[in-house]
């Protein structure tokens, strides 16, 4: 008779193989998104033809005064530059989300819930793979309005990159959160609906809040709770080396609120065990 | 792929004795599970183990309960009621210590198809944290294993359907798991393809004493030496070797005993929820 020993695994992950997963998911987000081009262009087009055609269409009808963080006049091109590259985090946290229903739908969402590591651990390495695609494109932009005459200070190149984080954990969480509640690939256009352009459009992407006051001050509220306005305002700030405190402590606080959110709704026992098994199984 | 290892009915397995550090625990323990979608009820108090080194059969018809089963035991639903436990590990206190024994197939296919072979490979040992170069070295040697090594730079869209089967077998057992479930993994493939999966599985079992649950509505899969649960309605009907089944319930073969045992569960009217 032969006689086969096997030796159990020891118990528990060690520093190295979290950083490793982390790693795997990134660098699958990384290959996705470098496949998909279409995504890639799309992503820069959107902005760039708010920067283009609407800001130059738009500049002579909106005066900026001088608000902080500029301390001159600033064209209006220069004003809605951080709440573009907002606009893009905003929509890539949407199609993070996206390819998150995608995914459950297609199964493959399963080969990552069945991973040993923690699930809110391996929901964090996707939230944080979205957002460096999504930093990559905001820097892609920038380059492109450089020669746009968008030029912030060199140093704000460096210094946007935290608060350009920040903001992409939180967009992206909100996207994780909404995915987990959307039951099927077609609801998604409702969400692009009720959340994307309303977040966009009530917030200071466009338009200075004393601006929107004075027309509206029922919207400047509306605009001041929106949690998108302070990741375009902390973008904002820190393009030009400044910080918004605000803005810094609103956009902590909704990212670990919408990150909390989004791990307790991928709870087995809370979320998929309600919706039941995929079409055909049994 | 080998096909040395025959689905035969009768066949003798080799001689070999497994032991393992953890003696005597099961691969599975499945004690008193059951699950509810709303007030449809799946799953109904089901109790059984599967073995380390054994191939057990998990048979029942579409809608038995199987990938239900399936989902609670690799924790993408919660457990309801009832305890699960992999090698002792029990899946809702220490999911992590259960799920890094377990490899699993699931029904519908779960590769993704705009990555290539080594490329899904890798994501998959980055999940259970092995570093680029080991995952490297063992999913070279198991696409060798599968006759798909000339692959590996292949988009997955591109391979067949049992090729993808095969793939996500080698997926399942690139961090060397102790336990593999496979759910109905040769739904949909040809006679070639589904006994080159049925032989390499087996295989696994008497070479690397790997525990084997192996989900199915087919009858010709399922062999005398082999454990069998029959899965009806939600309910376990009998759990124990084929051949004791079949004799328990006075049938000639497997197809027969299993209906007499749906059957008398009927007449019984035990499967009423």
């Amino acid at each position: 008779m032969i006689s086969v020993i096997i030796k159990d695994q020891p118990a528990g992950f060690s520093f190295a193989q979290y950083v490793t997963c982390l790693n795997g998911i990134v660098w699958r987000e990384g290959l996705r998104f470098v496949h998909q081009r279409e995504r890639f262009i799309s992503a820069l087009v959107r902005p760039l033809v708010w920067l283009f055609i609407f800001a130059a269409g738009f500049r002579q009808v909106l005066g900026i005064s001088i608000i902080p963080p500029y301390e001159t006049y600033i064209l209006y091109e220069v004003y809605i530059t951080p709440g573009l590259m907002a606009m893009i985090q905003l929509f890539n946290g949407m199609q993070s989300s996206l390819s998150m229903v995608y995914d459950r739908e297609m199964g493959n969402m399963r080969t990552l819930l069945v991973s040993p590591m923690p699930r809110w651990y391996l929901l964090f390495c996707k939230l944080l793979a979205g957002t460096v695609v999504s930093v990559l494109q905001v820097y892609a932009f920038l380059l492109i309005a450089w020669f746009w005459d968008i030029e912030p200070p060199p140093i704000g190149y460096l210094t946007v990159l935290p608060a350009l984080v920040l903001s992409g954990l939180m967009l992206g969480a909100l996207g994780m959160l909404i995915s987990s509640g959307i039951r099927q690939l077609e609801n998604f256009a409702g969400v692009m609906n009720f959340v994307i352009f309303p977040m966009f459009f009530a917030s200071s992407a466009l338009y200075p809040l004393w601006r929107v006051q004075e027309g509206s001050p029922m919207l400047y509220y509306v605009c001041l709770f929106n949690p998108f306005t302070h990741a375009v305002e902390l973008t904002r700030f820190a393009l030009y080396g400044q910080m918004n405190w605000t803005s810094l402590a609103v956009v902590s606080s909704c990212t670990a609120i919408f990150m909390i959110g989004a791990v307790f709704a991928y709870d087995p026992s809370r979320g998929l065990s309600r919706r039941g098994p995929a079409g055909g199984e049994t | 792929m080998s096909t040395t290892h025959a689905p035969i009915a009768g066949q003798t397995p080799p001689d070999v004795h497994f032991r393992s550090d953890a003696t005597e625990m099961p691969a599975l323990s499945i004690d008193g599970v059951s699950h509810s979608y709303g007030a449809r009820r799946a799953l109904i108090d089901v109790n059984f183990i599967v073995a380390p080194a054994k191939f057990t059969a998990l048979l029942g018809l579409n809608g038995a309960g199987k990938s239900t089963l399936f989902s609670v035991i690799t924790r993408l639903f919660g457990v309801q009621a009832g305890r699960i436990s992999i090698f002792g590990y029990d899946i809702r206190r220490d999911p992590g210590e259960a799920l890094r024994r377990m490899g699993v197939v699931f029904q519908p296919r779960t590769l993704d198809l705009d990555l290539s072979v080594m490329q899904n490979l890798q994501y998959h040992a980055a999940l259970h944290g092995i570093d680029h170069p080991e995952a490297r070295m063992r999913a070279g040697e198991l696409l060798a294993r599968i006759g798909l090594a000339d692959r590996a730079g292949s988009k997955v869209r591109d391979l067949s359907g049992g090729q993808m089967r095969r793939l996500e077998i080698a997926r399942a057992l690139l961090h060397r798991p102790r336990l593999l479930l496979l759910d109905e993994a040769t739904v949909g493939l040809d006679v070639k393809a589904r006994a080159d999966i049925f032989n390499h599985v087996r295989q696994l079992v008497t070479e690397q004493g790997i525990g084997v649950l192996w989900a199915t509505h087919l009858f010709d899969e399922i062999v005398p030496s082999d454990d069998l649960v029959v899965l009806h309605q939600g309910r376990v009907l009998a759990h124990g070797q084929v051949a004791r089944i079949i004799a328990d319930t006075g049938a000639q073969d497997i197809n027969s005993s299993f209906m007499r045992l749906t059957e008398t569960a009927a007449e019984f009217g035990s499967l009423s929820p």
